[in-house]
């Protein structure tokens, strides 16, 4: 018997039943993170649009080189995550190690540069709180932007550090031989929550750094 | 059924129409459209979302039962949003 069969669990036909059922939960699994995420865009809406003149000076306070830039890391690491994908489909065992690594060198990136757009903010006195400090008629709409900014941001960095986590162990499986083109599972399921972070800066990006940025 | 191996071209071709994306959509935000810079910059963010679930998530090679989930999750977060702002549009507050 191979590997390969040997991993089918007994409540399954086959590796290909097995593999589908795998796909379908980690769907639901990021349908569910939809919706999670759904509640906050909700919340950044509905803020939005009662208060859309703070909005654009909030936006203002942000770094769009910076944001810019990290939006650039997350999908470069998107690219290398599903480069890391097809080289274990293919069972190239360097290639898949190479661009783990890679996915989790962007991914350090992307947080330490969200890290330096942190620590701006705590200087400038934009963290919502008892030091929060804004000048303008809209100081308390400005600081809902940033409370909902810090919730929203904050989130997605909780999920890269996640998914940071995940990819190193995906290099420890890889590098003990683990994964074969008949059984890579684990890589494709993170693969798919990864790019799914990817997705959620994509609308966060725009959302909180570009907000009338021609005024 | 999710074997089938996308050729990296593929893979790089949707890299670059992301990162071209991304470039628009900073540059779109500094010109004065009103309120139609938020519609272009949602649509942009929506294309690059599409692109990243058809090719980098595979769901163009997945099963119609992935294309149903993936339906329902968003139908979902649309009425999440729709109503609600629906509520709040309605109200004489």
């Amino acid at each position: 018997m191979s590997e390969a069969v040997s991993r089918v669990a007994h409540h399954f036909d086959d590796a290909a039943q097995q593999k589908d059922a795998a796909t379908l939960g980690m769907w639901v699994f990021l349908v569910t993170e939809i919706l999670f995420f759904g509640g906050l865009f909700l919340a950044y809406v509905v803020y939005r649009t009662s208060f859309p003149e703070a909005w654009v000076e909030a936006s203002h306070e942000l770094d769009v080189t910076l944001g810019g830039i990290n939006t650039a890391v997350l999908i470069l690491s998107s690219l290398t995550m599903a480069l890391a994908v097809q080289a274990a489909q293919l069972g190239r065992r360097k290639g898949l190690i190479v661009f783990l690594a890679l996915t989790i060198l962007l991914g350090g990136t992307f947080l330490g540069i969200k890290a330096v757009e942190y620590h701006h903010k705590v200087v400038e006195h934009h963290v919502p709180g008892a030091s929060f400090q804004f000048h303008g008629a809209n100081a308390r709409a400005v600081q809902i932007f940033f409370s909902i900014y810090f919730a929203m941001t904050g989130m997605h960095a909780l999920h890269m550090v996640i998914g940071v986590g995940l990819l190193l162990n995906l290099m420890r499986q890889g590098l003990a031989g683990r994964f074969t083109p008949a059984w890579y599972t684990p890589v494709e399921m993170v693969g798919l929550y990864w790019h799914f972070v990817d997705i959620v800066w994509i609308f966060l990006f725009p959302l909180l750094y570009l907000v009338g940025r021609h005024g | 059924m999710s074997e089938h191996v996308v050729p990296r071209r593929v893979y790089y071709a949707i890299f670059s129409t992301l990162i071209v994306l991304t470039g628009v959509t900073v540059a779109v935000s500094f010109v004065d459209l009103g309120p139609l810079n938020t519609l272009v910059a949602m649509t942009i963010a929506c294309v690059k979302a599409t692109f990243v679930v058809l090719y980098f998530m595979h769901a163009r090679y997945g099963s119609r039962l992935i294309w149903v989930m993936l339906g329902a999750g968003v139908l979902w977060l649309v009425i999440l949003i729709a109503l609600t702002m629906g509520d709040y549009a309605s109200r004489g507050w």
